[in-house]
């Protein structure tokens, strides 16, 4: 059997999105084999049989491939470790008597809605402006009809494991949005079916994102190392150039 | 003019102002440092005398001057709104922070590097270009050149430190800026990245370097 560790949490604690949040403590005996959200769900049953409300946050599938979790663990999103999600962060990343504060993403663009587990409808208007491609559907036609060189492939496919769940805006000093809709972007605009609406797509993304209320890149580069799925910078480079040529052709 | 409008509203268009600005402000210092190097010539700044008369003679180089200028003021104005408007778009700001474990500090810190060039630059402005350009206090020859007017300000140790402190900002405002401007183009290529950064940071580097070194060495009386 694993030995158990004792983890001192600072939770953040908010009822709503007009609420004033503050931090509590609490301290759960968890395993290091534990996944962090799995952690959570041992703090928020022990609340339970105390008669004290759990803490709200979001998951969903659990492995890694959603973009439902969130968490800012101590400072970062995600928490420490590289390209791994919250839910597939483990407690043996952490120490015997650590004391780990856990914030909700913080940004206007991403209200609060209990605790840690906020609004990111944003992301999904984002996507409802532009992210995707007009097309009749009819028979499905054979896979290899159009032929797509294989490195655009692979670069469109490498954008395109992003999950959406926003720790690039999370991580970003200016809750800057510009690693999630230059992921959008790229992906499409570089696939022969995204290219004939590459240029009407980012201006009304990049509209989009600005009316949300994200801020402006400033290329820190903390959305790329704090990105789960390690969406590379250069998609921001894309979403720049493929903005600028679609701007200056009077789009 | 609707055709640009888009730099002034979109957060994209804003920060390719910012790279154009910038990188023509980058241009600028090269000529700004070959000129200045003239002094290490060690001839009683008769060379760069005379480069800095051609400057000030020269119509075409007198025109660009408006450019840089304009340049100058929409990268200070942009970038100064660009610090307020980012800032407010986390209100609830977190409590605690990761430091430096996923950007750099001087990446982080634009605004300020900015601001405090911006202090140094009306400093600087006041100290050679306005009395070149706007009064008869100094002549092309004699003993009374842009050169004795170099000597006489950095005479004072308060003004070489000043200055110094000046030019250490501008390498850390160089380091993120220089490859961030090409980013913000949507350059993107890659034989030239690790070029545009490994130049970006000898650039960011050497340029302040030399600069820093003039008053130092007109202040310790290396060069006369």
């Amino acid at each position: 059997m694993t030995k158990s560790m004792k983890i001192n949490l600072k939770v953040w604690r908010q009822r709503n999105a007009d609420a004033v949040g503050n931090f509590a403590d609490y301290t759960v005996d968890a395993s290091p084999d534990m996944s962090f959200l799995e952690m959570f769900d041992v703090l928020n049953e022990q609340l339970i049989q105390n008669g004290l409300e759990p803490v709200a946050f979001d998951h969903d599938c659990r492995e890694g491939i959603c973009g439902m979790c969130s968490m800012v663990i101590n400072g970062r999103p995600h928490g420490p470790k590289r390209g791994v999600t919250t839910c597939q962060l483990h407690m043996r990343s952490f120490k015997d008597g650590d004391t780990i504060s856990v914030e909700p993403w913080r940004a206007n663009a991403f209200p609060v809605v209990k605790d840690l587990s906020v609004n990111r409808s944003a992301f999904d208007r984002i996507i409802s402006a532009g992210g995707f491609i007009s097309t009749n559907t009819g028979n499905a036609v054979d896979a290899n009809t159009i032929l797509i060189q294989k490195e655009i492939a692979d670069e469109a496919f490498k954008a395109a494991t992003c999950i959406g769940c926003g720790a690039c805006v999370s991580a970003c000093k200016n809750a800057s949005a510009m690693l999630f809709v230059g992921a959008k972007v790229t992906q499409l605009s570089l696939l022969p079916q995204g290219k004939p609406e590459k240029e009407s797509r980012v201006v009304a993304m990049v509209n989009q994102m600005d009316a949300e209320g994200f801020g402006a890149c400033t290329n820190t580069g903390a959305c790329f190392a704090e990105c789960p799925k390690q969406i590379p910078l250069s998609v921001i480079s894309t979403l720049n150039r493929e903005y600028l040529s679609a701007k200056l052709s009077g789009k | 003019m609707k055709l640009f409008s888009f730099l002034f509203t979109s957060s994209i268009g804003r920060k390719i102002l910012m790279s154009v600005t910038g990188l023509s402000l980058v241009a600028f210092l090269l000529v700004h440092c070959s000129i200045n190097a003239c002094i290490f010539f060690n001839d009683h700044g008769k060379t760069f005398n005379e480069a800095a008369a051609f400057m000030g003679n020269n119509w075409l180089i007198r025109t660009a001057e408006i450019g840089l200028f304009v340049g100058l003021l929409l990268h200070s104005f942009q970038g100064l709104y660009l610090w307020a408007s980012n800032g407010q778009k986390r209100k609830q700001k977190y409590h605690s922070t990761p430091g430096n474990a996923n950007s750099k500090w001087y990446s982080r810190s634009m605004g300020i590097l900015g601001s405090l060039l911006l202090l140094f630059l009306v400093l600087h402005l006041s100290h050679f270009w306005v009395v070149s350009r706007f009064t008869d206090e100094l002549s092309e020859t004699g003993s009374n050149t842009l050169f004795h007017k170099m000597s006489l300000i950095f005479k004072s140790p308060v003004l070489v430190i000043v200055y110094v402190i000046g030019c250490i900002s501008l390498a850390y405002h160089l380091l993120h800026g220089f490859q961030s401007g090409f980013q913000s183009l949507g350059f993107n290529h890659p034989l030239l990245n690790p070029i545009i950064k490994n130049f970006g940071i000898v650039f960011s580097l050497l340029i302040p370097l030399i600069f820093a070194s003039m008053p130092i060495v007109m202040y310790l009386g290396w060069i006369k």
